[in-house]
């Protein structure tokens, strides 16, 4: 039993990380059709955040709760900047922005690197994390047990802000119809602006995530980035259900490739698997009209 | 990795390519064979320029990319190092003007930066690198063009060449060492656990035959790739296998996933104890108390208690943009600046074939803050102590055990009998 459910319970793990990387994602290129290579970098700066906030509210178990809107606000507001002075040129050229966006990569990567100590900076994890839940015999470290209620509170904030909400309403109208929206009145610059400091603090909430998995270091956005553009195209551009369903697989595939291979080979099994699965679907698991892409 | 990520990376390494290529293609021949020892054995004619009272030294590491997190501290106690020798006279009278170039984490960039620095710059010898792809295309470079590198970290070993000289250690002094404690300690049972590259793999081969040796079994091992942190699933693969040791020789920030996962999942120092070969004083920071406990093997510690010891540590100290603590590799790179000055010295010349001939006639030594290290003339490679340091609460390392001796340098560990030609000739050619 043991067998299958310590990978079965860390993939999903696994999976609700990836997930969160990918959601803002699923905004900034699924809605808006923007290739934001940075994502990862957002992703970063809401590690340091996390790191910074830390400096500040010593008390590690507070640390974190306050860290998550802090990283959020941070990591929106850079992408708030880059919309407000890069993206908003390059709306209708796409690979354009995948270009310009690797070069703000490497900028934030590279201030990173002038800023915080080279090795990385510690994120203390809360004392309320340590410790493990027996689950049919498996020691499941409480950690994975956070990012998925992490990640499951802002799957279910996004869609209900997006369906609920008159911004969400008008995101979806932008997205259906730019020119129709902008007729009725909705401001869709104002739109755009709004959806992208979205998506970037949704990254800066999974680098807090991150913070607590692996190392803080310049480097730590580029493990995601790729991950992160598959799951959204594995699911399904523009549709959130999709994105959630393609990272939980792809991450219980991770893992069980890792139990019953190598962590190397892993790697190279679960993402073999998302390309066959895109060559077979190209237009990912569920499908909607949207101005670009689909 | 990211494939779509690497492609724009080439991109950007092409453009720097083409920038560099214009650039060896205008300064070229402008100057040529003034060497004043005029060895002329050389393939290719050296063009260092000995006539000045400055002698030029390349400094080559990666300044930006991922591995930047490692080698800034190698290229910044480099520095220190020449400034020290300046300030003291140089070599041979002339002071040391040194040239930096970036490898920016790519191999091939390594190798053209090689060509700049030997052809174009003119440099006597060449300081840096780290991970052993960089050494690799480092190597085939300095070859052709007869020059010289200094390579300062601990590595796989299997490799010599007259045009490198190794002041980090080699498996017999590093892995080996470590393999000797925890049969001291009375390990019965060990998990490897390693990043997927051939430093890891190399060693752990060698691991698993000296294991087999002491009769020590071991249990599992696993691997992950270098830029991933995410440990967690192979921890529970280590959890369950329950061995009496973890034998960690994963690199860069993927270190900081582990200890994480290992923490997580309850295992401990008490009860299972890790032994690291690549966290030092520099990155045990970034883990925070989650690895406070476990071991590492290095030949030096900052907490070794060495004549040269505290001035070296007083200096880094003081250095600007210091990271404040001193480690091994930085140690390795900073003994690379004075073994080279020792040599020029004792051959009474830059040119690379008098110094190869003057590492040959006597042993060059080095009073180096891990203790005097003595050069090997013919394998390029270092005697240097063993030490195994365990973790305390201020991510310092007390010493809890130590080689008798210092450790004559074995690349190909020709001297020990467990490990058997036909391995070592398949490891050295998968190295290749």
């Amino acid at each position: 039993m043991d067998g299958l459910i310590a990978p079965l319970l860390n993939g999903s793990a696994q999976g609700a990380l990836l997930l969160l990387a990918a959601l803002g994602l699923s905004l900034t290129f699924g809605q808006m059709g923007v290739i934001n290579m940075a994502h990862g970098e957002f992703l970063m700066i809401g590690a340091f955040s996390a790191y910074l906030v830390q400096q500040v509210i010593t008390a590690s178990g507070l640390s974190i709760p306050v860290a998550l809107p802090v990283a959020f606000v941070v990591a929106g507001l850079f992408g708030l900047l880059l919309e407000v002075t890069i993206i908003r040129w390059m709306y209708r050229r796409p690979l354009d922005t995948l270009l310009v966006t690797v070069g703000v990569g490497l900028i934030l990567q590279q201030a990173a690197l002038q800023i915080f100590p080279s090795q990385g900076v510690p994120v203390e994890k809360p004392r309320w994390l340590d410790g493990q839940l027996t689950i049919l015999g498996y020691s499941w470290p409480m950690r994975q047990l956070f990012t998925i209620l992490l990640a499951t509170v802002c799957v279910a904030a996004l869609s209900a802000w997006l369906k609920y909400t008159s911004f969400g309403r008008r995101i979806r109208a932008t997205v259906h119809n730019r020119d129709l929206a902008e007729t009725t009145g909705i401001s869709t610059r104002g739109i755009d602006r709004l959806t992208f400091f979205v998506g970037s603090g949704l990254a800066g909430v999974a680098g807090v995530a991150a913070s607590l998995i692996g190392g803080t270091n310049s480097q730590m956005g580029a493990q995601y980035i790729i991950p992160a553009f598959l799951v959204v195209a594995a699911g399904g551009i523009g549709q959130l259900k999709g994105t959630v369903i393609a990272a939980w697989a792809v991450g219980v595939a991770l893992a069980f490739f890792a139990y019953w291979t190598t962590g190397s080979l892993a790697q190279v099994l679960a993402f073999i698997l998302v390309i066959v699965f895109l060559q077979l679907r190209p237009q990912g698991l569920f499908t909607v009209r949207t101005r670009s892409l689909a | 990795m990211s494939s779509t990520r690497k492609r724009m990376r080439a991109l950007v390494a092409l453009g720097a390519i083409g920038t560099t290529m214009t650039l060896v293609l205008a300064g070229c021949g402008a100057r040529a064979g003034d060497d004043a020892a005029g060895a002329g054995s050389s393939a290719a004619a050296s063009c260092v320029d000995t006539s000045g009272d400055t002698i030029k030294l390349g400094f080559l590491n990666s300044l930006t990319g991922g591995m930047a997190i490692s080698e800034k501290t190698v290229s910044d106690v480099l520095h220190m190092a020449a400034d020290e020798i300046n300030a003291d006279g140089g070599i041979l009278d002339k002071k040391i003007e040194y040239v930096q170039e970036d490898g920016a984490t790519d191999w091939p960039t390594f190798a053209e930066k090689t060509e700049k620095l030997l052809t174009q710059d003119c440099v006597a010898a060449i300081f840096g690198g780290w991970t052993s792809s960089s050494r690799k295309a480092v190597k085939p470079v300095v070859e052709k063009f007869n020059g010289l590198f200094f390579y300062p970290v601990q590595y796989e070993g299997l490799e010599s060449s007259p045009n490198i000289y190794y002041t980090g250690a080699t498996t017999n002094q590093q892995i080996i060492p470590a393999m000797d404690f925890l049969a001291a300690e009375g390990v019965k049972t060990l998990f490897l656990a390693g990043s997927d590259y051939v430093f890891p793999r190399t060693a752990n081969a060698i691991i698993k035959l000296y294991a087999a040796k002491l009769g020590i079994k071991i249990v599992g091992e696993e691997y992950v790739p270098l830029d991933k942190d995410d440990w967690t699933s192979q921890v529970a693969k280590i959890a369950a296998a329950k061995p009496d040791f973890i034998f960690n020789t994963i690199n860069g920030s993927s270190n900081v996933g582990f200890i994480k996962a290992y923490y997580d999942a309850g295992l401990t120092p008490a009860k299972t104890p890790i032994i690291s070969v690549s966290i030092a004083e520099e990155e045990a920071p970034a883990m925070g108390h989650e690895v406070t406990g476990n071991y590492a093997s290095w030949n030096y510690f900052q907490s070794l208690k060495t004549d040269t010891n505290p001035e070296f540590i007083k200096n880094w100290k003081a250095y600007p943009n210091s990271s404040g603590v001193t480690s091994d590799p930085m140690e390795a790179a900073y003994i690379s600046l004075y073994l080279y000055k020792a040599l020029v010295e004792a051959a009474g010349s830059f040119d690379v074939d008098a110094v190869n001939a003057a590492a040959k006639a006597k042993p060059i030594t080095f009073d180096a803050p891990e203790g005097k290290v003595t050069l090997d003339g013919e394998n390029h490679h270092i005697s240097k102590p063993g030490h195994i340091g365990r973790i305390n609460a201020d991510n310092q390392f007390d010493i809890v055990w130590a080689s008798d001796k210092f450790i004559e340098p074995d690349p190909y560990l020709e001297g020990y009998d467990w490990f058997p030609a036909d391995i070592r000739k398949q490891l050295t050619d998968a190295a290749g």
